[in-house]
C-alpha cells in the first residue's frame, strides 16, 4: 500500500490532492495555503492555479492544453514545467492518483 | 508531544522549489502573529496511565471541563483569528461523548482537523463518524512493538492491541495516519521493531518522541532517563531509516535534551508560534506551562477574546522574544536560534523559570544534570510512578498497571 503514494507523473495522470491535503485561501494572512497533517505549506501563484485544476478527472495533458491557450505560451514548455511541478509535489506527499477507492 | 508540534515539522519542502514555507515568514516575536495551529485538551481523562504523561500532575477534573458550546465557541474563534489548524488532544479526546461534534463543527469553520490518540477508546463506528465529519489526519501513541512493554508502560491490558486495531482502521478509511512513539530507557530496544511496525501499518509518518521530563516524567525520571550509549544508538537507527525509508515513511526525532549541547526550541520559542488551551479552559503557551509558579493564566471563559490573550495577557509577555533574558543567554549567539530553551524546564530544575534551561551547556547547572541523568540511568531503578487523579501509583512487584 505504501507505494500507492509514490506517483509517477506523466501526461496521462489525472492527479488530485489527497483527502489529507487542503488546498485553502486564508483569509487573515491573504495567501494560499495547502493543509497538511501537522504542516502548512504557501504554494506560489502558479502552483495554486495548477492545483485548482487538479480534480483527479483533468489529465496533466489536458491542464496543459488549458494553461497554453491561456497564456498564449508554447504547449511543450508548459507541460513540461507541470509535471515538474506536480511531480515535486507528489515526491512530498501532497499529490495522488484518482484511482477505484479501496475499501 | 507538543514540543514537536512547534518544530521541525516543516522541514520537507525547501522554499526555492514553489512550496515556501509559510511557517518560517510569520509569527515573529516582533509581530506576535496568530499561530497557524492550536492544541485543544479536551480532557485530562484518559483510561492509560503512561508514567511521562505530558498532562500535569494537577489534573483538570471532569467537571472543570468545557461544555460543547464553549468548545464550539472557541473553534470558531480560533478560525475567525485565523488559525488554521487544530489539534484535538488530551488526556484522551474521544473520552469526550461529543467529539464527533467538536470535529463537525471545526470543519464547518474551515479548520484543518488532527486527532491525536491513544486510540484505546475507539471502535470502527467511532472513527469512521470522525472522518464523516471531517476529520483530516490521525494520530496514535504506541509504548512499544509488543504487549509485554506496551500494555506495562501504558498501564492498561490490551491496549497495544487495540491501537493495532485502530491503526489498520484508520487506513482502511483512507485517513493519514502518523504513528507517535515515545521513547526512554525501558523501550529504545524495540525502536528499530517500532520503525518497521510503522512502516507495517501504512503510516504516513513516525515521530521518536524521546520523553521530555517534566510533570510526571519528571517524577519517573530514574524509571526512564536512557543511558547516553542508547541515545548514540538511537540516532543511528533513525539517521539509516530515514534514509531507507524516503518517500514511505517520514520520521520525526525529537532528541533527548538532558544529552544535548544546546537546549531545544521549545514550543519555537515562547508565545512566538504556539498555544494550547487546558480542558477547563486555560489559554497557555505550551501544555506544561502551569507548573510553573506565579503565572497566572487567563481563561477563554474571562471576558478576553483568545487573540487578546494571545497578544497582551501577562502570562505570554513574561518570556516572549529576548528581553527577560539573562546572561549567559542575554549576549549569546544563539539566543533567536532557541530563545532560551524550555522555561518549564529551567523553574524545574533550577526553581525559576527565567534562568537559562540547564539543557544548554552554558548553564552553569548544566554539568550536574547531565551526571544526575547519567546516574539514573545506570541505576535502573525501573519501577513507574502510573500517572492518575489520585495523584499517581506507585508499580508494584508483578503486579504493574497493565
Amino acid at each position: 500500500m505504501a507505494t500507492s503514494r509514490n506517483i509517477s507523473v506523466s501526461e496521462a495522470s489525472r492527479p488530485k490532492l489527497p483527502r489529507h491535503a487542503r488546498l485553502k485561501f486564508d483569509e487573515t494572512r491573504q495567501v494560499w495555503v495547502i493543509l497538511a497533517p501537522e504542516r502548512v505549506l504557501a504554494p506560489d501563484e502558479i502552483a495554486v492555479e495548477v492545483l485548482q485544476l487538479c480534480d483527479g478527472v483533468r489529465s496533466v495533458g489536458d491542464m496543459a492544453d488549458q494553461l497554453a491557450a491561456k497564456y498564449a505560451a508554447p504547449r511543450e514548455a508548459i507541460l513540461t514545467d507541470v509535471i515538474g511541478m506536480l511531480q515535486d509535489l507528489a515526491d512530498k506527499g501532497f499529490l495522488t492518483e484518482a484511482r477505484e477507492k479501496t475499501p | 508531544m507538543s514540543d514537536i508540534l512547534a518544530d521541525g515539522k516543516t522541514s520537507g519542502a525547501a522554499p526555492s522549489d514553489g512550496l515556501a514555507i509559510l511557517e518560517s515568514q510569520r509569527s515573529t516575536a516582533e509581530t506576535f502573529g496568530i499561530p497557524l495551529a492550536v492544541l485543544a485538551e479536551l480532557t485530562h481523562r484518559c483510561p492509560l496511565q503512561c508514567p511521562y504523561c505530558s498532562n500535569p500532575i494537577e489534573l483538570d477534573r471532569g467537571g472543570t471541563e468545557l461544555t460543547t458550546e464553549e468548545w464550539k465557541k472557541v473553534l470558531s474563534e480560533l478560525a475567525e483569528i485565523g488559525v488554521l489548524q487544530i489539534h484535538f488532544s488530551g488526556g484522551e479526546p474521544t473520552a469526550r461523548k461529543d467529539l464527533v461534534e467538536l470535529v463537525q463543527h471545526a470543519t464547518d469553520v474551515g479548520l484543518y482537523s488532527n486527532l491525536i490518540t491513544s486510540a484505546v477508546l475507539l471502535t470502527k463506528e467511532k472513527l469512521s463518524a470522525l472522518a464523516d465529519a471531517g476529520l483530516c489526519h490521525v494520530q496514535i501513541s504506541f509504548q512499544g512493538n509488543e504487549p509485554m512493554v506496551a500494555d506495562r508502560v501504558a498501564g492498561l491490558k490490551n491496549a497495544h492491541e487495540k491501537k493495532l486495531e485502530a491503526a489498520k482502521w484508520t487506513r482502511e478509511l483512507d485517513l493519514p495516519l502518523t504513528v507517535n512513539a515515545v521513547m526512554h530507557r525501558q523501550n529504545l530496544h524495540q525502536l528499530s521493531d517500532i520503525i518497521q511496525m510503522a512502516v507495517d501499518l501504512d503510516a504516513d509518518r513516525l515521530e521518536v518522541a524521546n520523553v521530555q521530563y517534566y510533570g510526571w516524567a519528571l517524577k519517573n525520571r530514574a524509571a526512564l532517563m536512557p543511558t547516553i550509549e542508547q541515545i548514540d544508538e538511537t540516532s543511528r537507527i533513525v539517521e539509516e531509516a530515514a534514509v531507507r525509508l524516503k518517500g514511505i515513511l517520514a520520521i520525526d526525532y525529537v532528541v533527548p535534551d538532558y544529552y544535548a549541547l544546546r537546549p531545544k526550541k521549545c514550543m519555537g520559542g515562547w508565545g512566538r508560534q504556539f498555544f494550547n488551551i487546558s480542558p477547563a479552559g486555560k489559554v497557555l503557551p505550551c501544555h506544561a506551562a502551569e507548573s510553573i509558579t506565579g503565572l497566572e493564566f487567563e481563561s477563554v471563559r474571562s471576558n478576553h477574546s483568545i487573540a487578546w490573550i494571545w497578544q497582551n495577557s501577562e502570562a505570554f509577555n513574561r518570556y516572549r522574544g529576548t528581553g527577560w533574558m539573562p546572561e549567559p543567554c542575554k549576549s549569546c549567539e544563539f539566543r533567536e536560534v532557541d530563545f532560551g530553551g524550555c522555561r518549564c524546564q529551567a523553574f524545574a530544575l533550577t526553581g525559576d523559570a527565567g534562568n537559562t534551561d540547564p539543557a544548554c551547556t552554558l548553564s552553569p547547572m548544566h554539568e550536574q544534570i547531565f551526571r544526575q541523568a547519567e546516574r539514573e540511568a545506570a541505576a535502573h531503578e525501573d519501577r513507574f510512578l502510573y500517572r492518575n487523579f489520585a495523584g499517581g501509583t506507585l508499580e508494584t512487584d508483578g503486579e504493574h498497571g497493565a
